[in-house]
């Protein structure tokens, strides 16, 4: 499994962390959350037989039962039409142009951290934000994916030992034990 | 499944499987009916044989049902456009423009099951308050003492637990709830009882979710995965519950992935023959018929009757309603731990019926009433959405911590009554088209000036509320944006409520009218539609209830059983 290059990934780690930086007092930052490999994972989801797009159910084990999540579930022939024509673009496929040409997420990833440079992650702060600010689409397309990797649920490859749910203290998935009616109704 | 089965004529053909198709399916099968279910969607709730078991695809999945469209529609699959007047060209957005969820179950399978019923006076708002220049209000074709029974049959089939006599504006009931309130959300037992103090009516929400074992199902655990989501454990009775019914009789096929193209009609055109359809790999078949019930819901049954040029040319697809919400957020001091229990728990009616205040406020607008919608007392979002409405960088990371936009903030959502103006529509893209190879289904909407009153007279008296109940900073936005506000750039000026209604209204005069008061399309009198394309006017409340008490009194009437009836106290 793996999509971007050895270069690349430390690129993605450096621009992550300033997207989600860790602090001194609790959030581990992207990078530490393994949103590099939530990233990598996304863009290489077809690798893998079912793709890694809809994690399984209807239970992951971490509050009883079984750990249904990490079974990946299938995608019709129309879902695999449209995700891989987001991940990997349309390619003069005319059944991915159906909406006029499409750059998938790999290509924008290859120019947007090309862009970034190989010396991205030796800059300081502010460097690296002027860097990023320079291609706001590529910067926003990243945002909303580290975002989702420092808070999704684990089996999609972030969210490392459940330490971005941690940080937020927010609990994450709990089917099937739920929460008492005292816990809905009491004080924190 | 065998050819002669494939090509049997069915007693009815029901298009959609959501709260409108599952209630239709429900009666006629109940009826004795064969129904054949077409479902554009996949199927996640629930197993086609016996004993009709969850299959186990619903989870407590943030990313898979917020962010990836699990229960469809894919936006890039089947898109819709928006735009807000004629002035705007042919579209400014091509997407999501207020999608259901397009998968066996439809719109119940995400809803958190808020099912209020109407009053009186919203099934005759011209009588009760008159007219509003600007825009088309009339009286619905069927009042709230015939509606009684249909309501409560609904409350029975989709199981809603609630409190009889809580609500003071409510309108009579001849039964109470089929089950006790749930368990109260903390935050909203704050923002209650400041809303109260404040004298304000608030009242425990009518839910459609078990707060004890229903009808083979288990009570709610309370996971939070609610709103937006569907539930793991069948403990929501919209529509796991009259689609299984449905399929316990024996008479009811349900075929998923199939996407309708045409309700076909025999030479005399007066009469539906059948569907034609696309099954999953885009082959057409046609299926014969004695009914076809149309239930796509009130977007897609207006462009499929544009796309067969059904109904009258000049209502189709008008009247287009989706409710003007305005949203107020409070964040307090304290974790309020929003994500345990059922998204809102707490309802309050204030708005839809003007006090003092509104009315001097209606007046300084130039306008007879303002007229909002209920108050849903609930909690904030998960935090991948929390997340990416955050500022990126540093101050993600203390912000996320703090949690002031999930943990320690609270909502209140008003779902205003959105009046019916004719320009407000759904049409066909003429140049957009889906993965079918169908034109999209284009909405044209722009807010009456009684939808921005209202939000902008309710949006301060509610952050009062809210920081009576604690809050240390409030503000308050809508959907769609109103012009100028932060909300209002591309990509965020669609509406996003949830809710449509319109777009083929029921009367009794074709001339002004699709559907008459049975539901039959006027002119075409064995097709009916159970959805809210019917529904005249938007009212305040959340549309589902109705949409199911309309399909069962519909669906039985079509059925030739007798009405249902009801005896109002006196």
């Amino acid at each position: 499994m793996g999509y971007l290059q050895a270069h690349e990934l430390r690129t993605l780690a450096a621009a992550a962390d300033r997207l989600v930086p860790p602090t001194d007092d609790g959030h581990p930052g992207a990078a530490a959350l393994g949103v590099v490999d939530y990233i990598d994972g996304l863009l290489d989801a077809f690798s893998t037989d079912p793709p890694r797009i809809w994690a399984g159910g209807p239970f992951s084990g971490r509050a009883g039962g079984d750990t249904g999540f990490v079974r990946f579930m299938d995608l019709s022939s129309l879902e695999e039409l449209a995700w891989r024509t987001r991940i990997e673009g349309s390619q003069g496929i005319p059944e991915r142009e159906r909406m006029g040409p499409i750059t998938g997420w790999q290509a924008q990833y290859h120019s947007g951290l090309s862009a970034l440079g190989a010396d991205f992650g030796d800059l300081d702060s502010d460097q690296q934000t002027a860097r990023l600010d320079a291609d706001p689409e590529f910067r926003d397309l990243l945002y909303e994916h580290v975002v989702e990797g420092c808070y999704a649920a684990p089996e999609y490859g972030g969210n490392r030992n459940l330490d971005g749910w941690r940080a937020i203290d927010f609990p994450g998935d709990v089917q099937p034990r739920g929460y008492t009616d005292a816990e809905v109704e009491g004080r924190a | 499944m065998s050819a002669a089965a494939s090509n049997a004529e069915f007693d009815a053909v029901i298009i959609g499987s959501g709260p409108a198709g599952a209630t239709a399916a429900e009666v006629l099968t109940g009826a004795g009916w064969s129904v054949l279910m077409l479902e554009k969607g996949r199927n996640h709730l629930m197993a086609l044989d016996p004993p009709f078991a969850p299959l186990g695809h619903v989870s407590n999945d943030e990313l898979k049902f917020m962010r990836r469209y699990f229960l469809g529609p894919d936006p890039w699959l089947e898109p819709r456009t928006f735009r807000r007047t004629e002035a705007d060209g042919e579209r400014i957005e091509t997407g999501d423009v207020n999608n259901l969820p397009s998968t066996v179950g439809g719109g119940g399978f995400h809803a958190d099951g808020k099912l209020p019923r109407f009053r009186d006076d919203d099934f005759k708002p011209l009588s009760a308050a008159g007219p509003v220049e600007g825009a088309a209000i009339v009286d619905w074709p069927v009042d709230y003492d015939e509606m009684e029974p249909y309501y409560a049959a609904a409350e029975r089939a989709v199981g809603v637990a609630g409190e009889a006599g809580a609500n003071p504006f409510a309108s009579w009931r001849a039964d109470p709830y089929p089950m006790p309130a749930g368990p109260d959300m903390y935050c909203a037992l704050l923002t209650a009882r400041a809303a109260t103090e404040m004298g304000y009516h608030p009242y425990r929400a009518p839910t459609g979710v078990n707060s004890v074992e229903y009808d083979g199902r288990p009570a709610c655990n309370n996971c939070g995965f609610c709103g937006y989501f569907g539930c793991p454990i069948d403990a929501k009775g919209d529509p796991v519950a009259p689609l299984r019914h449905a399929l316990q009789t024996g008479n009811c096929e349900i075929r998923d992935e199939c996407v309708v193209t045409d309700v076909l009609l025999d030479r005399s055109g007066r009469r539906a023959r059948g569907v034609r359809y696309l099954d999953r790999n885009l082959e057409p078949h046609e299926v014969s018929g004695r009914h076809v019930v149309l239930a796509g819901g009130a977007f897609e049954t207006p462009r499929l009757l544009l796309r067969n040029e059904l109904g009258h040319p000049d209502v189709v697809g008008r009247f287009l309603q989706f409710h003007f919400q305005t949203y107020v957020l409070g964040m307090f001091g304290e974790r309020l731990h929003g994500h345990r229990g059922r998204s809102v728990t707490h309802l309050m009616d204030d708005p839809i019926v003007p006090d003092a205040a509104a009315m001097d406020a209606a007046r300084e607008a130039g306008l007879p009433f303002i007229r909002g919608g209920i108050v849903e007392h609930g909690a904030a979002g998960h935090p991948i959405l929390e997340g990416i409405h955050l500022p990126q960088g540093a101050l993600h990371s203390q912000l996320m911590m703090q949690s002031m936009t999930r943990d320690r903030m609270a909502v209140f959502t008003m779902q205003g009554e959105d009046l019916p103006q004719a320009t407000n529509r759904i049409d066909l893209d003429p140049h957009v088209r889906d993965a079918y190879g169908l034109p999209a289904g284009r909405a044209t909407y722009a807010p009456h000036a009684h939808e921005i009153a209202c939000a902008e007279h309710w949006a301060p008296r509610l952050e009062a509320v809210m920081r009576e109940a604690g809050a240390q900073n409030t503000f308050w936005t809508t959907s769609p944006p109103i012009g100028g506000s932060m909300a209002d750039r591309p990509g965020g000026r669609t509406p996003i409520s949830r809710h449509i209604m319109g777009g083929a209204r029921m009367g009794d005069d074709p001339a002004t009218s699709v559907f008459d008061r049975w539901q039959r399309l006027h002119g075409v009198e064995n097709v009916i539609c159970t959805d809210s394309s019917v529904f005249p006017t938007s009212t305040g409340y959340g549309p589902t209830l109705t949409i199911v008490a309309l399909a069962i009194r519909a669906s039985r009437a079509l059925a030739g059983l007798d009405p249902l009836r009801s005896e109002r106290p006196s």
